[in-house]
Formats: structure tokens, C-alpha cells, sequence
């Protein structure tokens, strides 16, 4: 399982996820004073947020405190109005969405979103980056490489697909899956680009306990092997069982971080969550 | 006979290729083009234009279709980035927009008096008998292809159904098209006697006529419908007789071509152009099949399904997006040249938006998403036009205009009862329709 992310930055890989570091390891994505307004309204204000590498972030947050905007802002599927997001070193903000995947960023949607009429195996294999065959004139010139290049990737789905039990499903249609089998391909999906980092959003909702433990099993797996993860969630346990940081976030802005711990014990947390 | 069995071929292949250029847009990729003849108009222009210069033809039609698919550059980058809608409306404003700058720049295009007399491809060939076999050859190969896909499509529809299922919706579904057709030529040939006859006043006949019509019309819909509910597999077998009416019909067609070219020096222009468009077609199906199962036709149809998703997998959708606009009206470019060359004179009128929409009937029969689907609906289209404009003259009395009128009537109730039943069309998969999001 190692090897799968050979490529990675290995900082505190072998530790378990829990066991808090002496020193914070160097961060993987680092955003600074994000805004992005909608019209009037500002969804984002002024924000901060750091991922680092090897670890299990948590986001977290009343509704409508701007978690999924963040989210967006993060992955370039919105631009933000100012602010810097740094990944892995360099400056992304101006970077096209499609870009980010091929760096190692990636992200999940918050309703699993799989291609209905693409088999399981293609949502798969669609997933990975830097194909020959993706190129147009290529397609006819160059089969044998497209050709040898599908085999390994082909495998490598496979592997993936087995590990998180939706290989029997591999040649059916996706849409023909459930709602928690959607999530798990998804989380599938995001692993076969290679990443360095997964943002995922809201990966508990709408499953059954026993399917969350199973994808929290996953998230940890990974995690263990080297896997950086940026998690938004509204289930608590999820955060506190996974999470070696938790962001807060309300009404658009930063309103604490620290260990689940602490969260768990900061007033203006509870305040934010309960109301006054 | 044989003529006019050519020129009937011509038109299929033509418009197959046509309409493989809107199923690579809009089957796979899910962009609405409802302006795709504008590529064909910009292709067959092109080529004439620069040909009545003294372009050699093929680099004249090579040069036609990549200005159809620079057009699909222009029309993309204007509105790819919109929503899907848009581009339905900005590309069939496009279609428009040249048909009238084709009608007014009367310097250029002679406006609605047409070009004519514009050199045509392989007009003076004089092939020799060794030559004429080869050509005989080539095509039956290319035919043989095409059955064999068709071949290989019943046996996959076999193996996901059991046989008896299937044996039994067939043949239903073949009574059915039988009585369809006996009723329309029996109501038909009664009518035209009572109209000899003259023993009615016109106006009851005529309502006697649109009553009988619209009598079948009912009664066949209703059977069809209970059919769907009673028979397992009813439309498949529907779509299996057909197909099979459709390949018959494609024999005959091909033993007369096979004389055509065998007579070659009878009509070389036709002869020609019919062999060089089959073979066009055989090697754009080859050269797309190839395509839409590579990891590029992955992406395409990633973006049909949900181009968020595949953006956040790292895919430039912008550029595939453009990229098989561009591909889609380049074949519908080369299609244009070919359509110039078998028209022989082209006008603006050639180009209306009809003939967009009947590349969509063409696509929507035979199946979006299926190569195969879109050659089987040009040759099921062609052969309704064909067989209408000759034999429904004989059975309904009516005068050409309404006669015609009155075909494209048809077409359109055979589309809606084609999504009623079967809407993914003759070749789609039933499967994919039921999916959710």
C-alpha cells in the first residue's frame, strides 16, 4: 500500500493519525486573507487556513459560514476577489481548475457527483492524469502507448477499487450505484489522480454509521500512508475521531483552530454551534 | 434504376457523415448544436469557390473542411463558456447568418442564382476493367464492414436478452410493421379509386381520408402501446425488425451499386462520387470509432455527464469542448463538399435549417452516442424519403406540395412515438436513460 504514494513528502507518514506531533510538519496548502463576495454578501472574509503535509485538517461550522465557499475558493472552482493560496510552494490562485489536479490537489463535491453513464472502471480510469490517449491526434497515432498505458492504469483501479470494496461493481454503469457506494467511489476517484492532497466535503453526509466508520477507516489508511487531507464535516465524531487539526469557521470568517480538544472545549465554538 | 439507386446512396453517406459530426458534438460531448449545416454551408462554399479557381478539388475540400472547423473555433470561443442553451441559439443564429450572407453577396456566392458548372471529382476517369473490379471490390470490403458492425450489435442485443424473448418481440413487432403497411397502402389504394370513381363530393372524401388516417394513427399507437406493456423487449424487437428491413434494403441498394460501378462509364461523376463518399464515410467511422473509445472519448463523455466533475479531475474542459466542435465541423465541412458535388449547383436555399434538423432526426433515430445508430438512421431516413417521395404519391391522393408536407408530418410523428417508446433511440442503450444523476 506504501508504495501507492511513493511520490509523497513523507513527513510524519508512520505516525497514527491522533498522536499530535512535537513540531507542526511545514504546510502543504496555505491560504491568506481570502474574500470572495456574492453581490453584498460577503461568504468569505478575510481568511486563513493552513493544511499540513501528512496530516488529517478538519473544517468546521455552522451552515452558511462559507466552509464550501472556502472549499471552492481552495480548488479554483470559484476565484476568489483577493488573497493568496499557496500549494505545495507556489502560488495557485491564478491557476485554471483543471490545472490543480495535475499538481496534486483535488477535491470531492459535497453531493456525490459521479458520471452517471460512464462505467465504474472509466470514472476510474477518467481520473487519471497526464494520458497520451487524451490527446486528440495522439488517439491514432500512438495505440500501442495508449494501449500499454490503459493496462497499468487499469490495474491500478482495479487495486483501488478492491480496497474499498466497489470492484464488483467495476463494469456497471456508475449511476447504478447507491448513495454510499457514490461516495466511496468518489473518494476512489480522487486517489486515482495521484494527489497530494484531498479536500473533502462533507464525506459522512448521507451515509449510514456503518458506512462512515468504513470511510473513515479508508480516510485513515491513507492518511497512515502518507495521505494529506482537508475535511469539511458536520458530524462531530467524524472530526474528532480523524482530525489532528479543526479549523473553525463562521459567518464567513475564521473563528478558531486548534486540536479537536481544544475546539471541543472553546467557548466561542460552542457559542457559535448553539447560538447565544 | 440504377442512377438513381447511386444518387440515393450519395445521400445517406453524405449525411451520415453529417451526422457523425453532430453525434461527436452533441451524442457524446452534449453540446446542442442546431446550426450544424452552417459547417456544411462554410465546407461546401469553400470548396467550390476555390475549385471554380483552379484549386485541385481534393486540397479544395481539405481546405473547406478546415474552415468549417475554424468557424467551430469562432462559435467556440464566443460561447463555450456559457451554458448549453446559448450555444443551441448562437449556432443556429450562425447557420442563419450565412445562409443570408451567401443569398447577398452576389459577388462571391451569384447570390440565389447559384454556382454551377463547378468541376467535380473523378468526372473523367476512364477506368479500365481491372480498375472497375478493384472498385467493386473496395466497396463490397467497405459494405462488409458496416454489416459486420451491424452483425455484431444484434449479437450483443442477443446476449443481453433471452432468445425466445427476443424471437417472440420480433415477431410481433414484424406483424406489426406488415399490417402499418398494409393499412396505410389498403386505405390509400381505396381512396384513390373512390377519387377515380368520383362517386363521393371531394370534401367527403378528403374527410374520410384525414378519419382513416387518423384512425390508423390511433389504432397503431394504442397496439404499440399495449405491446410495450405485454412484451418484454417489444422495442428492441422493433428496432432488430427494422434494422433487418434496413440491411435488406441496404443488399439491394448495393447490388445495384455494384452494377453502377461495374457500368462505370454510364455517369462517372455519380459513380465516382458515390464510391469516394462511401469510402470517406468507412474511414471516418473507423478513424471516430477508434476515438470515442480512448481515453479522449472517456473525457468527452465525462463533460456530457457532468463537466464540473471532470474539471476537478484535471481535464481542460474548454479545450475538449472545442475541440470536438472543431472535429464535428470538419466533418460536416467535408460533408458540405460532397453535398456541393452531388447537388452540382449549389444555392443558399440548399442550406436551411431543415437540413440541421434532419441531421437530428437522423441522430435522435438512430441513437445519440452510437456511431453505428447515426449511419443506421441516414440510411433509414433516406430510404423513408426516398420510398415516400415515389410510392406515397401512388396511394395518397393528395397534390405534391401537401404531399410533401404531409412526409415530413410523418417524420415528426414517428420521432414522438420513437421517445414515447424507445427514447433512446433504435441503437442507444435503455440502460443509460434510467440512470440517475
Amino acid at each position: 500500500m506504501v508504495d501507492r504514494f511513493a511520490h509523497q513528502p513523507t513527513g510524519s507518514a508512520t505516525e497514527p493519525a491522533n498522536v499530535a506531533a512535537p513540531s507542526t510538519p511545514p504546510s502543504l496548502l496555505e491560504a491568506r486573507g481570502l474574500c470572495k463576495s456574492f453581490g453584498g454578501v460577503r461568504a468569505v472574509n478575510k481568511v486563513a487556513i493552513d493544511v499540513p503535509v501528512g496530516q488529517i485538517t478538519g473544517l468546521i461550522g455552522p451552515n452558511g459560514a462559507g466552509k464550501t465557499t472556502l472549499f471552492n475558493l481552495l480548488a479554483n472552482s470559484l476565484r476568489s476577489d483577493s488573497g493568496t493560496v499557496m500549494f505545495d510552494g507556489s502560488p495557485i490562485q491564478e491557476l485554471p481548475a483543471h490545472a490543480l489536479a495535475r499538481r496534486g490537489l483535488v477535491r470531492t463535491f459535497q453531493v456525490a457527483r459521479v458520471l452517471s453513464r460512464l462505467s465504474v472502471l472509466d470514472n476510474m480510469l477518467l481520473a487519471t492524469q497526464r494520458q497520451t490517449g487524451e490527446t486528440l491526434w495522439k488517439v491514432w497515432l500512438q495505440p500501442g502507448k495508449i494501449a500499454s498505458e490503459e493496462r497499468r492504469e487499469r490495474d491500478r483501479a482495479w487495486e483501488i477499487l478492491e480496497s474499498v470494496g466497489l470492484a464488483a461493481k467495476a463494469q456497471d454503469y456508475a449511476g447504478a450505484l447507491s448513495g454510499g457506494q457514490r461516495k466511496l467511489l468518489e473518494l476512489a476517484r480522487a486517489l486515482m489522480t495521484h494527489p497530494k492532497l484531498i479536500l473533502l466535503d462533507e464525506p459522512a453526509a448521507g451515509v449510514n454509521p456503518t458506512l462512515i466508520n468504513q470511510i473513515c477507516d479508508h480516510i485513515r489508511t491513507w492518511n497512515r500512508d502518507g495521505m494529506t487531507f482537508l475535511i469539511i464535516e458536520h458530524n462531530m465524531d467524524v472530526i474528532m475521531s480523524l482530525c489532528d487539526h479543526v479549523w473553525v469557521m463562521s459567518e464567513g470568517s475564521n473563528l478558531a483552530n486548534g486540536t479537536p480538544i481544544e475546539i471541543q472545549r472553546n467557548p466561542r465554538v460552542l457559542e457559535a454551534y448553539l447560538g447565544d | 434504376m440504377e442512377g438513381f439507386v447511386v444518387s440515393l446512396v450519395i445521400f445517406t453517406a453524405i449525411f451520415t457523415l453529417f451526422g457523425l459530426g453532430l453525434n461527436l458534438q452533441w451524442g457524446y460531448t452534449g453540446l446542442i448544436n442546431f446550426g450544424h449545416v452552417a459547417f456544411m454551408t462554410i465546407g461546401a462554399y469553400t470548396t467550390v469557390l476555390l475549385s471554380l479557381r483552379g484549386v485541385p478539388l481534393w486540397l479544395a475540400a481539405i481546405i473547406g473542411a478546415v474552415a468549417a472547423s475554424l468557424l467551430g473555433l469562432l462559435i467556440g470561443f464566443s460561447t463555450l463558456r456559457l451554458r448549453e442553451d446559448y450555444l443551441a441559439i448562437v449556432t443556429i443564429g450562425v447557420s442563419e447568418m450565412l445562409r443570408l450572407v451567401a443569398i447577398n453577396e452576389e459577388e462571391v456566392t451569384r447570390g440565389t442564382f447559384g454556382l454551377q458548372g463547378f468541376p467535380l471529382p473523378l468526372e473523367d476517369l476512364n477506368p479500365n476493367g481491372f480498375v472497375r473490379l478493384l472498385m467493386m471490390a473496395l466497396l463490397t470490403v467497405v459494405i462488409g464492414l458496416a454489416y459486420w458492425q451491424g452483425f455484431r450489435w444484434l449479437r450483443q442485443v442477443w446476449k443481453q436478452s433471452p432468445t425466445s424473448e427476443l424471437l417472440s418481440s420480433s415477431r410481433v413487432a414484424l406483424g406489426y410493421i406488415l399490417s402499418l403497411v398494409l393499412a396505410v397502402v389498403g386505405v390509400g389504394f381505396l381512396s384513390s379509386q373512390l377519387k377515380a370513381g368520383e362517386v363521393l363530393p371531394p370534401w367527403v372524401l378528403g374527410a374520410l381520408l384525414l378519419a382513416a388516417c387518423v384512425g390508423i394513427v390511433l389504432l397503431f399507437v394504442w397496439l404499440g402501446d399495449r405491446a410495450t406493456k405485454r412484451i418484454a423487449g417489444w422495442t428492441t424487437g422493433l428496432s432488430i425488425v427494422i434494422a433487418m428491413i434496413a440491411g435488406l434494403v441496404g443488399i439491394w441498394a448495393f447490388g445495384y451499386s455494384l452494377t453502377a460501378l461495374y457500368h462505370y462509364n454510364d455517369n462517372p461523376s455519380k459513380n465516382g462520387l458515390m464510391l469516394l463518399s462511401v469510402l470517406l464515410v468507412a474511414l471516418v467511422f473507423l478513424g471516430l470509432d477508434r476515438l470515442v473509445r480512448s481515453p479522449w472519448g472517456r473525457v468527452i463523455k465525462a463533460i456530457r455527464e457532468d463537466e464540473e466533475v471532470a474539471r476537478a479531475l484535471g481535464k481542460n474542459v474548454f479545450a475538449y469542448k472545442l475541440q470536438s466542435l472543431m472535429l464535428g465541423g470538419f466533418l460536416a465541412g467535408l460533408a458540405g463538399a460532397l453535398y456541393s458535388w452531388q447537388l452540382t449547383t449549389v444555392y443558399p436555399d440548399n442550406f436551411r435549417p431543415l437540413v440541421t434538423f434532419n441531421a437530428w432526426t437522423i441522430v435522435v433515430l438512430g441513437g445519440a452516442g452510437s456511431n453505428l445508430g447515426t449511419l443506421l438512421g441516414a440510411s433509414i431516413f433516406w430510404a423513408y424519403d426516398t420510398i415516400t417521395r415515389f410510392v406515397l404519391r401512388d396511394i395518397v391522393p393528395l397534390e405534391d406540395a401537401r404531399l410533401g408536407a404531409f412526409r415530413v408530418m410523418i417524420i415528426g410523428l414517428i420521432l414522438m412515438v420513437l421517445m414515447i417508446w424507445r427514447p433512446q433511440g433504435m441503437l442507444g442503450k435503455k440502460e443509460e436513460l434510467t440512470l440517475g444523476r
